[in-house]
């Protein structure tokens, strides 16, 4: 095995062309489980959502959940899907203790919604990401796993089992592979995700939280040399973050073709995406081909959705976000271009809360796309986990707006909110921050910039009123940024000129 | 021709986690076969727009509405179980069952 990266990846794109795919998993924000009628809170105790149905006890049967099937209906129509008129789930096999039943009621051959689009912007250009299929599934329980290093599978001694998210509605999204992205592959993949996040949250269906594990992600992989058929893909799972569908896609890629430069061959295998080291590691030491025996699911009655339920759904869709973004683009006044920056950052929803929350368009966006981009790029975090919230970001600005605050001073305000001192009246308390506009306080520091800067002095008095930014600036610092610049500036010309022009 | 081979009937029976020893397999093999003769017969009558039935009864759409109804409380559930756990490390540990509890999952080697 090849483990030291020889090409890098403007080597790799120039050599390999990638094709990928994207199975994402949504949990249903449904107040009940798929089939039964346990409750779906997440954090609760473990093991104290569940019953006989979820557990597979003797003599249970399920009953499908009509708002979970409506919500898959909804999702598949705002992916211009076609929606099945009649269809089944399926009971996939399976031995392994998260569920319970030794079996996952799924679909299989006979997905809910087929075929249908998801168009995405990448650096300007629309790119059709097509869509297989979206269907319909329950959630497994959670493992832990006890003895081994890290809570890992490997080494444990045993295993503890929590069935609160077992049967918890899930449907699976999964796009026809994508080729031809070449270089723009890794990118292509995390705007896909976020941009099927932004819809799912958009039909109010899924809270789709990537670190709660309401929005889960696994990528496909393959590389071909220009003009040869596809190659072998690797499936690489545990990635959690938007960040990470990107960085996965680029480490595959980087991975894959040194294998292939060096002679060796790509096996179709499971992979697992390594948040620290930004690697993908083989996820199955030994795996024959799995055969789930799929059978249509006997305990449950075929699903026929007729036309007049598909097109009441259809009828009630939500703006697109594309739309509404677009909406917001002219509402902003922003120009294309500043659009896309605040699209790349991530930052689209969190300007809009705190626009919602009483703040301008541009005070909103240049917190969000300054100080606050800086910082989650340094930690390597997604915009809306920064710890700041948008309420707080507006009333940072209005804190400027009303002159409390001047630029550099919020900055400080928002770095106390990021460390986590608290709101920004609290910071502004304990920091002893807040713009000193009270003249009597500045004019001793006035009259002391003028007597250190004669020179300066003697300017502003011939009428050189332009001088006063070296006074201004000498009071700023004297005051360590807290002094209001407009003020000071008054008092330096009243104090110099027996009549300053009152248009500065 | 036999309708299920005798390696068929293994591979089901480890996907199945049954344990069959050879002469199981050799008997299984010849039974499991005559049920599937008799069902390919069945095969031979069926015409083409006779689909297969996957359900008795001709219902479609029952659906329950997202309503939370009581489950079992942890003690009833986790009464069945052959295992439990508290989950706690070991410290904090009040020997109350939390979680079921499964013997090692992947084998020694993997």
């Amino acid at each position: 095995m090849s483990t030291v990266a020889l090409l890098n990846f403007d080597e790799v794109v120039a050599r390999y062309e990638p094709v990928i795919g994207l199975e994402t998993h949504v949990e249903l924000g449904t107040r009940t489980k798929m089939f039964c009628g346990c409750p779906t809170d997440f954090g609760a105790e473990p093991n104290t959502q569940i019953c006989p149905v979820c557990l597979g006890l003797p003599g249970s049967l399920p009953v499908a959940n009509k708002a979970a099937i409506e919500a898959t209906i909804r999702i598949g129509l705002a992916l211009n899907c076609r929606i099945a008129t009649w269809c089944r789930f399926a009971r996939k096999n399976y031995f392994y203790p998260d569920m319970p039943k030794n079996f996952q009621i799924s679909q299989y051959d006979e997905p809910l919604c087929v075929d249908g689009w998801l168009d995405i912007e990448v650096e300007g250009e629309t790119v059709r990401v097509g869509i297989e299929r979206v269907h319909l599934e329950e959630d497994t329980g959670k493992t832990l796993h006890i003895g081994g290093a890290t809570g890992r599978i490997h080494g444990a001694t045993e295993s503890l089992v929590d069935y609160n998210r077992a049967g918890i509605p899930l449907v699976e999204i999964v796009t026809k592979p994508v080729p031809g992205t070449g270089a723009l592959a890794p990118i292509v993949a995390r705007i896909y995700v976020t941009e099927m996040r932004d819809l799912v949250r958009s039909l109010d269906v899924s809270d789709v939280r990537m670190e709660q594990g309401s929005l889960r992600c696994d990528v496909n992989t393959s590389l071909n040399r220009p003009g040869e058929p596809w190659g072998t893909r690797t499936e690489t799972k545990n990635v959690n973050s938007l960040r990470s569908v990107e960085r996965a896609v680029r480490a595959e890629m980087i991975r894959q073709a040194n294998m292939l430069d060096a002679g060796e061959r790509i096996i179709q295998e499971t992979r697992h995406f390594h948040e620290d080291s930004g690697d993908t590691t083989s996820g199955r030491s030994k795996e024959e081909a799995t055969d789930y025996r799929y059978f249509p699911e006997p305990d449950l009655v075929p699903l026929e959705p007729d036309t007049a339920w598909v097109d009441q759904l259809r009828a009630n869709l939500p703006e697109p976000p594309r739309v509404h973004r677009r909406r917001l683009q002219e509402a902003w006044g922003l120009a294309d271009k500043e659009m896309q920056a605040v699209l790349n950052a991530g930052a689209v929803q969190v300007i809009e809360a705190t626009v919602a929350a009483g703040a301008t368009p541009e005070g909103a966006r240049k917190w969000w796309m300054g100080e606050l981009a800086r910082f989650a790029n340094e930690q390597g975090i997604d915009l809306a986990d920064v710890g700041v919230i948008p309420e707080q970001v507006a009333e940072v600005q209005r804190l400027v707006d009303d002159g409390k605050l001047n630029d550099k001073l919020a900055r400080v305000v928002l770095e106390g909110i990021l460390d986590g001192e608290g709101s920004p009246a609290e910071i502004m308390t304990a920091r002893g921050l807040g713009v000193v506009s009270d003249t009597g306080a500045l004019t001793k520091a006035v009259d002391e910039a003028i007597a250190g800067n004669p020179d300066i002095a003697a300017k502003i008095r011939d009428g050189k009123f332009e001088a006063a930014g070296v006074l201004i600036g000498a009071i700023m610092k004297a005051t360590r940024g807290q002094a209001d610049a407009k003020t000071v500036r008054e008092l330096i010309l009243a104090r110099l000129s027996s009549s300053p022009p009152s248009s500065i | 021709m036999a309708a299920i081979s005798r390696e068929e009937v293994a591979h089901l029976a480890r996907l199945s986690r049954l344990a069959v020893t050879e002469e199981e397999l050799d008997r299984f093999a010849g039974q499991l076969d005559v049920i599937l003769q008799a069902v390919t017969r069945v095969g031979e009558v069926a015409a083409a727009d006779i689909p297969p039935t996957s359900h008795s009864v001709p219902l479609t759409n029952i659906l329950r509405e997202d309503v939370v109804a009581p489950g079992l409380e942890r003690d009833e559930a986790l009464a069945g179980a052959p295992d439990t756990a508290d989950g706690h490390v070991r410290e904090r540990a009040t020997g109350q069952a939390r979680y079921f509890r499964v013997p090692r999952i992947l084998d020694e080697e993997a």
